[in-house]
This record gives C-alpha cells, structure tokens and sequence, in this order.
C-alpha cells in the first residue's frame, strides 16, 4: 500500500502549507504593511491638548490690565450620545429644542464623516449662569461633557489698541503653522499679537486611550509620552495705567491719538486711540457681533489704531526738526534773522504766516511758529549750493536727516503695525515735477510740516523724546520684561544717534520749546512748578478743519515724560493738543491736577460731531498753502 | 488486563500532553488580556470572564484525568451510546434551548450555558471510528462510505436545524478521514476545492446567461482535461495548466479583455479536453459525468448565494471584496477591517502583553471568543502569531502521525477526526481575523473563552491520547 503510506504525508504537507500561506500572509500585514498600525494610532490613542494658561499682562506699576476668567465649552461625542432627554437639556441650556436637535445631527454627521470618535464642540463659552445650572445635571446627558477654556478679561478697560485681542485661529495660519489647530486661540492684534508666543505658552499632550465608544481609559504607558503644557509668561508693560486711563476720558468724544514716551528709556507710557472701545467687548461670545457693530461706525472708526497707524501732516511741530537740520548743516545759527510778511516773502507770502514780530531769531522763530523762517531755513538747506551742486543732493541729505529721526523708517518696536511714515523719495518729485526739474520753493511745506509729509504720532512722540535726549532715542516699546526676567531686551538698550550732533543745536532748540510755553503759542500748557518745552502744530487738511497737534516734553531738565498729540479737525494746536498734553503731562508728574477749570472743559469737550470726514489720509498729498 | 492499567500513565504520549497544556496556558493569558481593564483586574475573579475560564480549565483538566483512567475499550464500547446521547441532546436543544441571537444551540443552567453542538464532534469522531471499524474490509466500501457519510450528516443537519451553519461546516472536515481510508480519492478533494473555487468566482463575478455558459465551460473543460489526464505521467502538468488558466481568467481576464478572447479561450480548452481523452482513452463517459457535476455546482452556486441568509451573504461579500449592503458595511467590513488592524498594528514583536488598545478597548468584535487570535496579534506580533499557527501545526500533524502507529483501525480513525477537526478550526478562525476566510463563527481551540468549547476540545484530545496509549493493542 505504497499510497496509503503517502497519505499522512499529503495531509501533514497540506496542513503545513495552509499553516505557512498563514504565516505569510500575517508577516505580510504585521511586519510588511503600516496601514494598519497608523489606523490602530489614529483609533485608540487620543492626544489630549492640555492648554496653558495665557501670561497676564500688567502696567509699569504692577497693576493688572489683562487676565484670564474661566469659560465653559459645551462638548458632546455624539456616539456616546444615548436616552437623552432633550427637553431637559434645552430646558437647562435655555437653548430652542428645534436649534438642538439640528446641531446634535450635524455633529453627529461630522463625527461620521471625520471617523474621529474626539469630542466636538457643542457650544462655545457657556454664560456662567448657563453652566452653574448646567453643571448639576450632567450626569444625565451621556456624551456630553464640559471644558474649561481661559477667556481674556481687561480689569481697567483701556488700551484696548495696544493690547488688542485674543481670537479663534483662522485656517491661514493653521494651515502655515502646526502648532495651531482648529478651535485654538491666538493673538489676533495688539501686544497679544506681539507677543503671542510668549503669552500662549506651549500647549501639552497626554496621549490617553479610548475604547471603541470613545470613553478614555486612562493614560498611555502612565504618561511617560505625554508633554506637560507649558504656562505663558506674564509681561510687564511699560504703560502707565492711570495715564492712559486719564488720556482716553481727555479724548472722550474727539478723534486723534497721543503718544507718551519716557525719553530715558524709550518706554512708552500711553497710547490712546481716539475713539477707542471697550476691549472686553471682543471677547467670547459676543465677540464677533461687536466686532461687526464697531467695523460699521466708519465714522469714528474706533478699530483703526491712530496712534500707530494714521499718517498725518506733523505741521508747525515739525519746524523743530528744521531747526536742529539747518544748525547741523550750518546755515542756521540761533542769531540767524529772517522776515516775515504775514507769509514767505520770495514767493509772494506763501506759505502764509500769521501775524507776529519780524525778523525774527531761531528762539522767535520756534516761540511763534513762523512759517516764513522755516521757508528761509528749509530753502537754504536744499539749496545749500557751497555744499550740493543740485537741489536734489541738498534734498537727499536733508531725507537723510529726518530718517536719522525715525521717520520715513520702520522702528523696529515690539508694538504691532508699526508702519513707517512717508517723507517723499527723490523718485517721487522726478516723477511729480520732471527729473530734476524741481527745487526749493516746489517743495517749500516740507520746512512747515505740511505737503505730502505723513507721520504717525508715534513718530512725532519719538521726534520729541530725542530732542528731549538731546540727540538719541531708544527704540519705544511697550513691553518692560518678559516674566521673572529682570534684564532688559537688549534691543532696547541701543541708543540711536540722529545725525544732528551737537547738543548745543538741541538746547538751542529747546530754548525755543521754552518759549513756546512760556511766552508763545503754547502758554496754556503751563503747569505751575513744572518747566515744560513744547510746540504746537497746525495741522491743515483737505478733508475739513485742520489738525490740532501738540508736542511736548517736561521737566526741561532731565525730562520724564515726551508727548505728542494730534487732535482731529479741532482747529490750532493751542485748543485741544496743547491743553490735553498738558494736563497729562502734570498728572503723570505730579499725579494730580491744579487746573481743574481746563481739565473740565477738556473732558466735556465734543468734537465728533463737528469733523466731517475724520479720516486720516495715508500717503495723500496735503499741499501747505 | 493488569498489565495493560498499569502502564497507562508510562504510554500516554506526554509531548501532546504537554503541547495541550501550553496551548491552554497562552489561550487562558490571552482571555485575561482581552478583557483586561486596569480598574477591575482582580485575577480571580470568578464572575469576570477569565476567572470563569480558569474554572473551565480546572473542569477540563479533571477531566482529562477521568478519561486517562477509563479503560481504553470504553470508549470503543460505548461509542454508539455516547453518539446517540449526544444526538439525542442536539435534538432536545432545538426545542428546549434558550434563544440566542436566533439560534437555539445553548442549555442554560443558572449563570452557567452549554452547548451540545460542541460534543458532537468528538461524539461523531467515535462514532465514525466505530462505524468504519465495524465495516471493515475491502469488498464493503460502498457500506463504510454511506454509513459514514450519514453519520457526518447527522449532526450537520442537526447544527443547521440550531442555526450553528458555523459549526454544521466542521463535521465537513472529517472528509480527510474518508481519504485516509481510502473511501475518497485524493483527486475528488481536489476537485472539491476546484469546485468550491469555482462556485467562489461565480458568485463573485455574479455571472449570468452566455457568460454563465462560458464558465461552466471553461471549469467543466479544465476539470475534464485533468480527470482524463488523472494517473497519466503528464497529468499533473496538465491539471496545473488547467487550473491556472481558469484561475487567471476568472480573476482578470474576465473584465478586461473582453467576451472574445475568452470564447476563443473556451474553444480552445474544449478542444484540448477532447484531444486528451482520446489521447488517452479514458472512460468519456465517466468524465462527462464529472464534468457536469463541476458545472451544475458552480451554476448554481449564484443561485444558492440568493439563499443564504442575509448576514452569510454580507459576510461572503465582505470575503469576495464585493460590494456589499450599506447594512454589511457598518457592521461586517468594519469588524473585518477592525481585526486586520488589531493584528497588523502589533508588528514584529507586538505591544506587549496587556498593552493591547484595539482588542482591549473593545475595537474589535467578539474579542475574547471568536477574535481572540486579535488579541495574540496585537499583543505578541508576529512573533507571537506565528508561534501559536506554529504549536497547532505541530501537535495536527503530531496527532497524524500518531494516528499511523495504532495497531487498532478503530484509534486511527478517531486520531485523523481529531486531527482534522482542530485543523479545520485552526483554518477558519485565523482565516477569518485576516480576511482569508468568510466570517464563520467557530472558535479557535483552547483559546477562544468558553467553558463548552474548551471542555469538548479536552475530551476529543484526550480520548485519543488514551487510545494512543494502547496503541500496542488492537481495541474493538
């Protein structure tokens, strides 16, 4: 029986060989083909996000300007989601039974859809109310669950500008950087867009597991693969709380903006937007219907952050910049004496003037603001013909000199948007008038402040804060120190040399800011004790009444506190700009107010209604006259 | 008689002894893994399912103990007894049993169920045993193989009448004893699979009308070709070409190269078989029989997929990669694909004992019964899974080898029922967690949780080791 004996060798082979196609065939899905173990990752691991809490901010005393207040995310797995009794639950929710059920499918649909058995996000931000009823019958709705989220909250109201405001990540960044997800918060302007990455902190991950029904089953390995979320640090800013306070009730009702600085350290004290909001509108729930009611009052444009980014012509105020360049350039002494008839005589009285002694000297000239010497000194620094064969290279030089300021150049601060201001290219006046075809007298307002100039206030903060330095700035910043750190960022510890360098250019100067105040046309910014140097500007604009500008910096000698303000369509300098800084001024000095009559007036003081096009016009040419 | 009790424990073959007891062992840790849950993982627990297990395996090791010491002709003695009783409970569970998801195959006693289904088996295994030991001899042939296809039938109805179709396939696999005894030629097995190939792509392809035509054709052409060709010295080079052909048509050739090709291909394989058989004058009578036994199973087997319930045909749809039911996808693709990735994410070395998340947490169905080998997957990888397919290789064939040394016709059988049952039960159940096989619910030996099962594994097993031990005498 040679095939019986065959047989056990037939079965065993063949059973060898199912038993081996098997061994194959597992190789093959264990060890051969990923597929399977990322699904097994992506089903059973669940990668908690663990979020830090945000850094709070507070003002250069320690007061608190942001912090963070609990809020309460609604979350449902809607597999989980079984014998609910969804009148009880819209009942505690307060929420249409119609809205529930379509949500609850829709998110049901989704879960499908994503194969993702995470939670979703049901309802964002629950009122406090809501959830403190909310929270005693949860245990009733299975599948659902409460997060906590941080919400920002502003104790003070003020700077909202300056802090600006913390918001759902769009798929933009998302899309660019991996560190944010759908759903995260981030730093949509202000300081909590500058520095965002500081204030986020660093988000943790417990790598949890789940069973099928999406039901956490405890921590992997016991957590050695998780990363513990990382607290954002808090920041100590450089504003003074109880002055931007003060500065935003003087410009209640008045459009424009004002910048403080502490020339010594380039910090900024305060900076008002003019109008401004209140920034706890733009948090949470409510956030994006406010959001909408403020972008529709395109009258007062409370969104736009004129402080930084409006461009205005700096008028009068920008003659001191003239002074310091004609000194350097040595075409102007503080005995230097040029007429005035009611305007700039070589071409006709124009620009304009007001009436006022003539001749005058440097001092004079800064004490009464005189249009026609500035005409004179702009003139001869252009067309400075021992020095430049061209009007061109006289022009050049003098660009060169007002970018050593910080204008018409990006300072490279930690505020957001910071933009750079416009003193016009060569470029643009071959373009404008003919290459080569212009000279002095085409451009003759640039000496006053006015034409296609463009700068923001903060520009116009810096120019007072290096003459009050005596020809250096540093960078202004908001922001002191990051957290426990006591060292200062190096960044804002290089000092900026103008190209103006002599500090006898800069007292000269100054001596005429003295005036302006004392004798001039700034008198009413006196404070009693305090000896402030300052200048008005006139501001003139097509689009309505001029610009009232005022820049200051007190004391005299070793001064604290720089400030300039423009004051939309409200007219001379010495109406609004100068009474306002002025008042600021003594209260950030002094800490209190001894002209209670003007503080009054200025806070009663209501000039929206009387611009008609508030609207600062970027790089728009506005000729002097 | 002396002599022979007290050398029982000298001549039981301890290495399968052994082999089962490991077998248990990892079958048990593996129970306790896929249940296992950090909360609540006291270890003996009795009401947990690995504390039950464990109860299981001290009823079956007790077990295994009173079988060795049975006497040896116990067992072939009352073989008609014991299959009758066993049949007779098979026939009360259809009416007394409880309901189960539809199938009435489970006594219940207290917190404790049975099911007769399971000891049908070795029941059938004696009684087959029996049976063909009884019509011994060359000139009854006819007999054994009717009686003992009966007597496999028995209990395949039975299971069917209890909705176990699962477990009514088993009984099929003791075909393998019916070839070891010579009552059915190897070639008919092989046809078998060809046919069930066949009948596979069939329904696959859901083949209809001219198409239907040429199948049957094609298949009842290559069959002919290779039955007439059968015992010729080129006949298994012919047979392999036949059945290569079929199978590369069937699964490409199908749908791309269009009716054309394939009609002159069926041409041509008629010609060939017509060629062949005259060649070598072989009985064209008997082939053509065959032949149209092939083609009548394979047409109608689109038909009789129409008959299935519905569940068997998203199961068969989910294996054919067809497409199924919305209903078959939530529920029979996902479980397919929610085992394939329990076991692929395990790797080369696995997760590590009890670090399982797909099988522990519920992911994939029926986890600690039919899925457990899930569980070994993703646990152990494939070290793990090749280990086990490795330890049932060896102790199926060692039992196969085993059965080749008994003196008695009787142990023989019974050895290649054994054998042929764990083989079928490896077979499927691994099969199935991979995609290999339909889904059919049977359990996977010593390893699937389940006190019926494990206990009616034991006893099969070990009334064949205790035969084996009287392997030097002949048993009636």
């Amino acid at each position: 029986m040679n095939n019986e004996g065959l047989r056990k060798y037939i079965v065993a082979g063949f059973v060898l060989l199912l038993v081996f196609t098997y061994i194959g065939r597992l190789f093959y899905i264990q060890v051969v083909d990923d597929s399977y173990k990322l699904s097994s990752r992506n089903q059973a691991f669940y990668f908690k996000t663990d979020y830090p809490p945000r850094g709070f901010i507070y003002d250069r005393k320690g007061k608190l300007l942001v912090y963070n207040q609990i809020a309460y995310d609604l979350l449902v797995t809607p597999k989980m989601v079984k014998s609910l009794d969804t009148n009880d639950m819209c009942k505690q929710l307060g929420m249409d039974r119609d809205v529930f059920v379509k949500r609850l499918k829709k998110l049901r649909e989704e879960a499908f859809m994503k194969r993702d058995p995470r939670p979703l996000i049901f309802e964002k931000q629950l009122l406090p109310e809501v959830y403190a009823r909310l929270q005693e019958h949860m245990y009733k709705y299975r599948g659902f669950e409460v997060q906590t989220r941080t919400v920002r909250k502003y104790p003070t109201n003020i700077a909202a500008h300056l802090l600006g405001y913390v918001g759902e990540v769009d798929k933009k960044v998302t899309e660019k950087n991996p560190y944010y997800r759908d759903g995260d918060y981030i730093g949509i302007s202000g300081v909590e867009k500058g520095y965002e990455e500081v204030l986020r902190g660093r988000k943790g991950v417990s790598i949890l597991m789940r069973d099928v029904h999406g039901n956490i089953k405890g921590k992997f390995k016991d957590g050695i693969y998780d990363t513990a979320a990382i607290p954002g640090k808090y920041l100590t800013s450089s504003l003074d709380a109880d002055l931007q306070l003060y500065g935003e009730q003087l410009m209640q009702n008045k459009i424009g903006g004002i910048v403080a600085i502490e020339p010594g350290t380039g910090e900024i004290l305060a900076l008002i937007t003019s109008p401004t909001y209140d920034p706890n509108l733009l948090v949470g729930r409510e956030r994006t219907k406010n959001y909408v009611v403020l972008l529709q009052d395109t009258i007062g444009r409370p969104l736009f952050n004129r402080a930084l980014m409006a461009y205005y012509p700096p008028g009068s105020t920008f003659k001191l910049l003239n002074a310091l360049i004609g000194q350097q350039e040595g075409v102007l002494t503080p005995s230097t004496l040029y007429p005035c008839a009611r305007g700039y005589p070589p071409m006709g009285g124009k620009p304009k003037c007001h009436p006022h002694a003539s001749p005058t000297n440097l001092e004079g000239s800064i004490a009464t603001s005189c249009n026609s010497y500035y005409s004179y000194v702009f003139r001869s620094i252009v067309e400075n013909r021992r020095k430049y064969k061209r009007s061109v290279d006289g022009y050049t030089a003098w660009r060169k000199y007002v970018q050593s300021f910080g204008v018409g150049v990006k300072l490279d601060s930690d505020l957001p948007y910071v933009l750079k201001g416009n003193v016009p290219s060569v470029e643009y006046y071959d373009k404008l008038h003919g290459k080569g075809a212009w000279m002095a007298s085409n451009i003759i307002s640039l000496g006053i402040g006015q034409a296609e100039l463009g700068i923001t206030p903060l520009q116009m903060a810096n120019i007072t804060s290096t003459i009050a330095n005596k020809g250096w700035y540093y960078t202004p910043h908001i922001i002191k120190s990051i957290g426990d750190e006591k060292e200062i960022d190096a960044k804002w510890k290089v000092k900026h040399y103008t190209m103006v360098t002599d500090t006898q250019y800069f007292n000269n100067v100054i001596e005429g800011m003295y005036k302006v105040v004392e004798a001039g046309t700034a008198r009413i910014a006196q404070i009693p004790g305090i000896e402030v140097c300052g200048k008005t500007g006139t501001a003139q604009n097509p689009h309505g009444d001029d610009h009232s500008v005022f820049v200051c910096f007190a004391p005299k000698d070793n001064p604290k506190i720089a400030i300039a303000i423009l004051v939309e369509n409200s007219g001379y300098g010495s109406r609004w700009a100068a009474p306002i800084a002025s008042l600021m001024v003594e209260k950030y000095l002094t800490g209190k107010i001894t002209r209670p009559e003007l503080e009054k007036r200025m806070l009663e003081g209501n000039l929206i209604s009387k611009s008609t096009d508030p609207k600062a016009k970027k790089e728009e040419p506005e000729q002097g006259e | 008689m002396r002599e022979r009790s007290d050398s029982i424990f000298a001549n039981i073959d301890w290495f399968t002894v052994v082999l089962y007891l490991v077998l248990v062992c990892i079958g048990w840790s593996n129970i306790y893994a896929a249940v296992y849950d950090e909360e609540k993982s006291s270890l003996f627990n009795f009401n947990s399912q690995p504390g039950r297990q464990m109860i299981f395996i001290g009823v079956a090791l007790f077990l295994s103990l009173v079988i060795l010491i049975v006497d040896a002709s116990f067992y072939t003695a009352t073989a008609y007894f014991i299959f009758g009783g066993i049949i007779l409970l098979n026939i009360a569970v259809i009416f007394l049993g409880d309901d189960v998801k539809g199938s009435h195959s489970w006594f219940k006693f207290g917190s404790f169920s049975f099911q007769p289904a399971e000891f049908a088996k070795f029941a059938t295994g004696l009684m087959l045993a029996k049976l063909l030991t009884e019509f011994e001899g060359q000139a009854k042939w006819v007999e054994r193989l009717v009686f003992g296809i009966l007597v496999v039938l028995l209990p395949v109805a039975l299971c069917l009448l209890q909705s176990e179709t699962g477990v009514s396939l088993v009984f099929f696999a003791l075909i393998l004893v019916f070839y070891r005894e010579g009552l059915i030629p190897g070639w008919l097995l092989l046809l078998g699979m060809i046919v069930t190939l066949m009948a596979l792509l069939a329904i696959k392809f859901n083949i209809e009308g001219p198409r239907l035509a040429f199948f049957i054709c094609v298949g009842g052409g290559a069959a002919v070709a290779f039955l007439l060709t059968w015992r010729a010295r080129l006949s298994w080079v012919f047979g392999v070409i036949f059945t290569v052909c079929m199978l590369a048509l069937g699964l490409a050739g199908w749908k791309i190269s269009g009716e054309i090709l394939l009609y002159s291909v069926l041409v041509l394989a008629a010609g060939v078989s017509c060629f062949l058989a005259i060649r070598m004058r072989m009985f064209i009578f008997n082939s053509l029989v065959i032949a149209c036994f092939v083609a009548g199973s394979v047409y109608l087997a689109p038909y009789g997929f129409l008959k299935l319930k519905p569940h068997q045909q998203d199961r068969l749809r989910v294996f054919l990669r067809l497409d199924a039911s919305a209903e078959a996808k939530k529920k029979e693709l996902y479980n397919l694909n929610q085992s394939m990735i329990a076991i692929g994410s395990g790797g080369l070395t696995g997760k590590g004992y009890l670090q399982g998340t797909q099988t522990k947490y519920d992911f994939v169905p029926e986890q600690e019964t039919d899925f457990i080998f899930c569980t070994v997957g993703e646990e152990w990888g494939f070290v793990g899974t090749s280990v086990v397919l490795i330890l049932f290789a060896i102790l199926i064939i060692r039992i196969v080898f085993m059965s080749e040394r008994q003196r008695s016709p009787f142990s023989r059988i019974y050895g290649y029922a054994v054998a042929s049952i764990f083989f079928f039960h490896l077979i499927i159940n691994v099969g199935m967690t991979m995609g290999m096989v339909p889904v059919i619910g049977i359990p996977l030996p010593f390893f699937s949780y389940g006190g019926s099962s494990l206990i009616a594994f034991t006893i099969l097993l070990f009334i064949f080791i205790r035969l084996d031990s009287e392997r030097l005498y002949i048993l009636r």
